[in-house]
């Protein structure tokens, strides 16, 4: 999908009106919520912004938040890849039940999430006890702030990998295979271009939804200021003391860098498919 | 010997999809496996292949038992009916492909791999589209890539699953006989599966025609479409028009007719019989000229290029005759819908036996 997806004139009927259709609903659901943000952050005046955005503690949250979610993306995509291909090349008993637990981290509460990340990483936790022992720090860190992240964003990736998977043909690779090509080159040079879309627009999706995360990561984070405290925390201790300006400004600051980075990878992606098509 | 089958069997979760085959093809034989489909012919070419592994058997490539070795081991060329072509791939790389994932040691360099396969695409008359996706090429010029990337690798053997039956009728007649040259050029074993028959009958050194997982007949063309062995290949080889009797005392009943029975068959005992005789081996006149001619009318005209079919409603027969007779001929005679002609029938075969149409 491009900024401007009808390039020519389109012969399919009713542009008009689905386009017309499209950008109110894009209005009302996206655009307008989203412009109190700006209509919020514009009264405060320039200096006053760049001080609350550029503050240390901020800065570092920004850091924090971007990191996390972009390892737990590249986790999800190697994860979610390999998950997708159990389920749609193999037949297994449980198959089934498998493939709804992927839906999950949808469903559930992120503050469930959250707790449960908590409990179990905790020192006295089921796997923080034998973690602590090794010296190994989830909870009050980036790497259980990772942790939760590949959580949340999972799903993402098994449910835009599998469609494209289930969509190969077996002669594909029955045509590598004659050609002495060995399973791995075939999964290299066949298998992996042909999903890297579909694994770019599920990771993706998990770092969007990774730097917007809150519910689950708080209770894992510990919140330490300069450390652990991710940029959506920020915000919400800035509505606690009631700087409503402040809050937007930091939000703003971060809704402008998510949809930059967006937009970024929906145009490699364009370039990427354009050739083949 | 190019391919040595022996004693294939396939079985699929109850069913026989192949029965104890046996089949040679000699080095440099262009040989088509003829069947209607289910019959089992591209089961068997996959297992030649090693995309599967029969139930029991050998198979021989080469004087080398290759039975148990993985299709990457084969060094067989397999040419797909959808052709399989890698999107993502330009035509160049598509060809390249089996060259490029070579061990390190055998691995051509790249000025080689690219001379190899520019000959190769000149050699299918695509060297103009190397920088091309499949995507951007018709249907016919992607089998032809597909092809040159099935003999990029030097295969033993090239197979090829309905090659041709995906695409449209004036295309795959072209590359039907292009393909025929270019084997007599490259002189490569191939097997090529069809059902087809003209295509069988125009493109193969020889025909092997299977029913049900089992060999039916093998052949020459000619051999196969003279001298048919039983009702179920002189059926599939192309029209006919059946006309169940019984064979008694020498000669064979045909609605109210009788005909004299073939030699193999005159002394045979009163059974069912099952009498055959070809659209275009049927001859139409004016004036009758042997007591054994029938009187027909005819009920349909139909256009068919260089010849006209007719559909005939015969005295003393329950079913109607198909004639096929040539547009010269037709317009000579001025037939007409509607017309009373006489009818010969010429060259009728005749079967005893269970197959049934």
């Amino acid at each position: 999908m491009g900024l401007f997806p009808i390039k020519r004139r389109n012969i399919l009927p009713g542009f008009g009106l689905s386009m017309g259709y499209t950008v109110f609903y894009l209005s009302a659901i996206v655009i307008v919520p989203l412009s109190m943000i700006f209509l919020n952050t514009f009264p405060m005046g320039w200096e006053p912004f760049v001080h609350a955005v550029t503050a240390p503690r901020v800065l570092a949250s920004y850091r924090l938040s971007f990191s996390t979610a972009f390892f737990a993306a590249v986790f999800d995509a190697v994860a979610g890849l390999l998950t997708a291909w159990v389920l749609v090349r193999y037949r297994f008993p449980g198959k089934q039940f498998l493939d709804a637990l992927v839906d999950l981290p949808f469903a559930l509460p992120t503050a469930v999430a959250g707790i449960c990340f908590a409990t179990l990483y905790s020192p006295v936790g089921w796997l923080g006890a034998t973690l602590t022992r090794w010296n190994i720090e989830i909870i009050n860190s980036a790497t259980g702030i990772v942790v939760a992240l590949v959580f949340i964003g999972f799903p993402f990736v098994v449910r835009t990998i599998q469609p494209v998977l289930e969509e190969v043909e077996q002669e594909i690779e029955e045509a590598a295979h004659c050609l002495g090509a060995t399973r791995w080159q075939t999964f290299r040079k066949i298998l992996l271009p042909h999903l890297f879309p579909a694994l770019l627009t599920g990771s993706t999706l998990a770092f969007a939804r990774g730097i917007g995360e809150y519910g689950s990561v708080i209770f894992i984070a510990g919140n330490l200021p300069m450390k652990t405290e991710i940029a959506p925390l920020m915000i919400m201790s800035k509505l606690d003391q009631f700087d409503y300006a402040g809050a937007s400004a930091v939000a703003l600051v971060l809704l402008l860098i998510s949809f930059s980075m967006l937009l970024m990878l929906n145009a490699i992606q364009e370039w990427q498919q354009k050739e083949y098509r | 010997m190019g391919i040595e089958l022996q004693n294939i069997t396939k079985k699929f979760s109850g069913y026989t999809a192949l029965d104890n085959i046996s089949l040679n093809v000699a080095s440099g034989e262009l040989v088509a496996l003829l069947g209607p489909s289910g019959c089992g012919k591209t089961t068997l070419l996959r297992i030649i292949a090693g995309l599967e592994l029969p139930d029991a058997g050998k198979i021989i490539l080469e004087n080398k038992d290759t039975t148990n070795l993985p299709p990457r081991e084969k060094n067989v060329g397999f040419v797909f009916q959808h052709y399989a072509l890698f999107r993502r791939l330009t035509v160049f790389d598509n060809v390249a492909f089996g060259l490029k994932v070579l061990p390190g040691k055998e691995r051509p360099n790249r000025k080689e791999i690219g001379d190899r396969v520019e000959h190769l695409l000149k050699l299918v008359q695509m060297d103009w589209a190397n920088k091309r996706y499949p995507s951007q090429l018709s249907g016919g010029q992607r089998q032809r890539v597909a092809l040159a990337r099935a003999l990029a690798v030097n295969p033993k053997v090239l197979l090829l699953d309905e090659p041709f039956s995906a695409l449209d009728a004036k295309v795959r007649q072209e590359l039907r006989r292009w393909l025929r040259k270019l084997h007599d050029e490259i002189h490569v074993t191939s097997i090529f599966v069809t059902h087809d028959q003209e295509e069988a009958l125009e493109l193969a050194d020889r025909i092997v025609v299977i029913n049900k997982g089992r060999i039916e007949q093998q052949g020459t063309p000619q051999e196969v479409y003279d001298h048919p062995k039983n009702a179920f290949v002189y059926n599939f080889l192309g029209n006919v028009n059946v006309f169940h009797g019984r064979i008694k005392n020498g000669k064979v009943t045909l609605g109210s007719h009788h005909l004299d029975a073939p030699d193999e068959l005159k002394h045979a005992e009163e059974k069912p019989s099952q009498a055959f005789v070809r659209p275009h081996e049927i001859g139409i006149s004016r004036i009758r000229s042997s007591e054994s001619d029938l009187t027909g009318t005819i009920r349909e005209v139909r256009l068919m290029g260089g010849q006209i079919g007719l559909n005939l409603a015969c005295e003393g027969f329950d079913h109607p005759i198909d004639a096929e007779i040539p547009r010269d001929l037709y317009i000579n005679l001025e037939l007409a819908k509607g017309d009373t002609v006489f009818v010969s029938l010429n060259r009728v075969k005749v079967f005893t036996g269970d197959y049934v149409i």
